[in-house]
């Protein structure tokens, strides 16, 4: 087993954001871009940031726009992932964000031509 | 990965990764500088470089993306003066005043009919897209075949432009930065400097903290915008709760509305505050049904597919799609949202909402619940209008909406987006995602709130203070118009900057200001009081003395005076582990401040006011012709002074009477067309 350290609980939403370990270099533009700081540069050059202040995220997804490697997933909090649900209207079948089994993506691109 | 999973699997705490110099000095110096980063302050930080003044911009986060502008636009008012719009910056005006019955700014709001839709033009040259030029939209009402422009709330008179803004603010930032403009990110201002460190003088420059380094920075200037945002931390903070679905980010903290007042400009408007849901009570905005805003047209209806019609100014429910978009028969045009208009006075300029009665109907058994967008009845092309190009583009959508209802399957060819279940009453307001005004505590009312009292350069009332921006500058707007005022000061502080020289700042202005930034870090015995403690219990004294319902003179003496025990007493036992926490703080020690700005403004208005939302308990007559008037209020030498100041001062005397002519004494039209 291993060590159990004495930590304090997290406040709100425990992951705001996921990397991929496979495409994120540790670049920190994510780090850099961040309005409100969240994250802090791994101490270990070349990984993955550490998010150390994630009750300061405010979700507006800027990290995962201006991350060079698509490495970045943003992570809405369970109480918003469960208050994003929509109804198939053909079947009536129920989805939301989270979801386990979800239905294909939708892969169309957003309107306009800046991407 | 995050703390908790970094400490498990290393057994190690990270150390504070920046070098801290706890009140290391980096002293600027500019011709204009401008504080706040946003899309205002970039606007102004560009339009001065233009006009050949050195420039400084000091940002609380990083201005590529920071700001209320900084995750997005997706639609622009006031370019009243586009090629297709059948308005004129006359009608705008008018109509705004009209609308928020005269407590607005009606100049800003003039100017920003005057260049709205230029300052729109220099984006499409910098790079954002503005027009359908793919012919996507083609032969929808929502565009228009020549220009390829299209057209939010009202496609009979054109103002308001749907734009392709997701990238506005890296647009804005990398132009700012092309042209030489000295960016310092991550400091937070923490003052004005005032020429003898005198209140009400000339403001000559600024303070401010670094959140990584903790450096001090003197900026030295001739001229200062102040473009800073609103907040949501004063009525109440829960960011650990409330972040995904606020549009204020913790960084907004109104820092210059605090710093203006601070220094001894007068401030007008701070007593409108009423039950407000922008500060996150609800949902992440437009992740759930609504038709509000973006979502403007979107059909609504009940669980069993039951189509809940709009309505119109008039109350009549509308059956054709055009006439969600077009002012009623005989109403002028549409104003639209989200500029803090609130048309009490203004029924002719409404945006068509919801059957207003839409609760009764659901306690009848009518429309049963939940509610749900029912995207499919909207023609292929509106609907990829609302869905694909609004929502992509919106602040704060793109990624933490679209994408991300996008990757989880939703496809709004054949889904239907569910509404929150709320009190019945509550649908009416169209924004569901903001969750129903009863659970709201007070706050302020969004864009183009109470600030800095202007004249008709968007000067302060103490030379050298120019004020831009949805916020700082009283009764502005929203992102458009935010832009405007933004390049208007700019120009303006360019032209100040030319006629008034450099002038020393106070030495002991700047001592004292030291002092107090980081005496967190210096006290003798180690405090034991954080920043979110203090904010916490800043909040519940806003909640107890400066509630919606209950304001009477002696509690908000009472609440003024807990206030500054708060600082003085719980303030002086604060500590902060690094820069980042020290920032926070005193961010806190900034909204004290803006507390009690705000309880000083409700304690001057005498009288209750159904045009501002302002209850007093002890002044229960709604709005008597004596108190028809702005309350100014100001600091001289410490003590709190206010005056009464008309509602249309900018059209009376040392003014001309009549708009243009105001605005072609002042608006600096030489350097704005380059001679």
């Amino acid at each position: 087993m291993d060590r159990i350290y004495s930590m304090p609980s997290q406040t709100g939403a425990c992951r705001v954001l996921k990397f991929d370990a496979e495409k994120c270099v540790g670049c920190n533009t994510c780090v850099n871009t961040c309005p409100t700081d969240v994250m802090i540069p791994n101490p270990e050059a070349g990984k993955e940031p550490i998010v150390l202040y994630a009750e300061e995220c405010w979700f507006c997804g800027c990290c995962v726009e201006e991350c060079p490697f698509d490495a970045l997933e943003l992570i809405t909090p369970a109480k918003q992932r469960l208050s994003t649900v929509w109804k198939r209207k053909a079947t009536g079948e129920e989805f939301r964000v989270g979801m386990k089994n979800p239905p294909a993506p939708n892969t169309t691109p957003p309107s306009g031509r800046a991407k | 990965m995050n703390w908790h999973e970094y400490v498990s699997k290393t057994g190690r705490l990270p150390e504070w990764p920046y070098e801290v110099n706890y009140g290391k000095e980096n002293v600027i110096e500019s011709d204009v500088l401008v504080v706040g980063g946003g899309v205002a302050g970039c606007r102004a930080a560009i339009e001065a470089r233009k006009q050949g003044a050195t420039v400084a911009v000091m940002d609380r986060g990083f201005s590529k993306h920071s700001g209320n502008g900084g995750a997005g636009v997706d639609h622009w008012h006031g370019a009243v003066t586009n090629p297709c719009s059948k308005v004129t910056p006359e009608m705008y005006s008018e109509a705004a005043m009209i609308c928020s019955g005269g407590y607005t700014n009606g100049s800003a709001r003039y100017i920003i009919g005057k260049e709205g839709w230029d300052t729109l033009l220099e984006l499409e040259e910098w790079g954002m897209q503005i027009r359908d030029l793919d012919d996507e939209f083609k032969d929808t009402m929502f565009r228009d075949e020549e220009t390829k422009l299209l057209f939010a709330y009202d496609v009979e008179n054109k103002h308001c432009l749907r734009v392709y803004g997701h990238n506005v603010k890296p647009i804005v930032d990398a132009e700012m930065r092309r042209l030489g403009c000295d960016v310092y990110d991550r400091v937070c201002v923490t003052s004005l400097l005032t020429e003898g460190g005198k209140q009400g003088a000339r403001v000559i420059g600024a303070t401010g903290v670094n959140d990584r380094t903790g450096e001090f920075y003197i900026f030295k200037a001739k001229a200062v915008v102040v473009s800073t945002g609103i907040t949501g931390r004063l009525w109440y903070f829960a960011p650990e709760l409330i972040n995904d679905a606020t549009m204020y980010n913790l960084n907004q903290t109104a820092a210059g509305h605090t710093i203006a007042w601070n220094a001894g400009a007068e401030m007008v408007m701070m007593e409108q505050n009423s039950p407000r849901p922008l500060a996150g009570m609800g949902y992440a905005p437009y992740s759930t049904g609504n038709t509000d805003n973006t979502y403007q047209g979107v059909p609504a209806v009940d669980n069993e597919g039951k189509l809940i019609k709009y309505e119109n100014s008039h109350g009549e429910l509308i059956d054709e799609e055009h006439d969600i978009f077009a002012a009623a028969d005989p109403d002028k045009f549409v104003i639209g949202h989200g500029i803090n208009l609130s048309m009490v006075n203004g029924k002719e300029y409404s945006v068509t909402n919801m059957d207003r009665h839409i609760g009764e109907k659901i306690r009848k058994g009518e429309y049963k619940l939940p509610l749900y967008n029912d995207w499919t009845l909207l023609p292929p092309k509106h609907r990829r209008l609302v869905f694909g190009m609004m929502l992509s583009q919106e602040g704060k959508c793109r990624v933490p909406i679209y994408y991300n209802l996008t990757k989880w399957g939703f496809d709004p060819d054949q889904d239907m987006l569910q509404y929150p279940v709320d009190t019945p009453e509550g649908y009416a307001q169209g924004a569901a995602w903001v969750s129903s005004r009863s659970h709201n505590p007070p706050n302020w009312g969004g864009m183009g709130v109470g600030g800095i009292l202007s004249d008709w350069r968007l000067q302060a009332t103490i030379p050298g203070l120019f004020a831009a921006g949805g916020n700082t500058l009283f009764g502005s707007g929203c992102h458009g118009e935010a832009q405007t005022t933004g390049r208007y000061c700019g120009r303006q502080a360019a032209a100040f900057a030319k006629t008034h020289p450099a002038v020393e700042p106070d030495a002991e202005q700047i001592r004292k200001e030291k002092e107090r930034c980081y005496a967190p870090v210096t006290r003798e015995q180690q405090g034991d009081v954080g920043w979110k403690e203090m904010n916490y219990a800043l909040a519940r004294l806003m909640q107890d003395y400066c509630g919606f319902e209950v304001k009477t003179e002696t509690t908000l003496e009472m609440g003024i005076r807990r206030l500054n025990d708060l600082r003085d007493t719980e303030g002086e036992r604060t500590y902060a582990s690094n820069p980042h926490e020290l920032v926070r703080l005193l961010e806190v020690f900034s909204l004290i401040d803006l507390g009690k700005l705000i309880m000083e403004s409700c304690r001057a208005r005498k009288a209750s006011s159904d045009l501002l939302g302002f209850k007093r308990l002890d002044y229960p007559e709604v709005d008597p012709p004596e108190w028809d008037c702005f309350v100014s209020m100001w600091q001289e030498n410490g003590e709190v002074c206010s005056r009464k100041v008309s509602k249309r001062y900018y059209l009376e005397a040392p003014y001309a009477d009549n708009l243009e002519e105001n605005y072609r004494r002042y608006a600096e039209l030489d350097s704005k067309e380059g001679k």
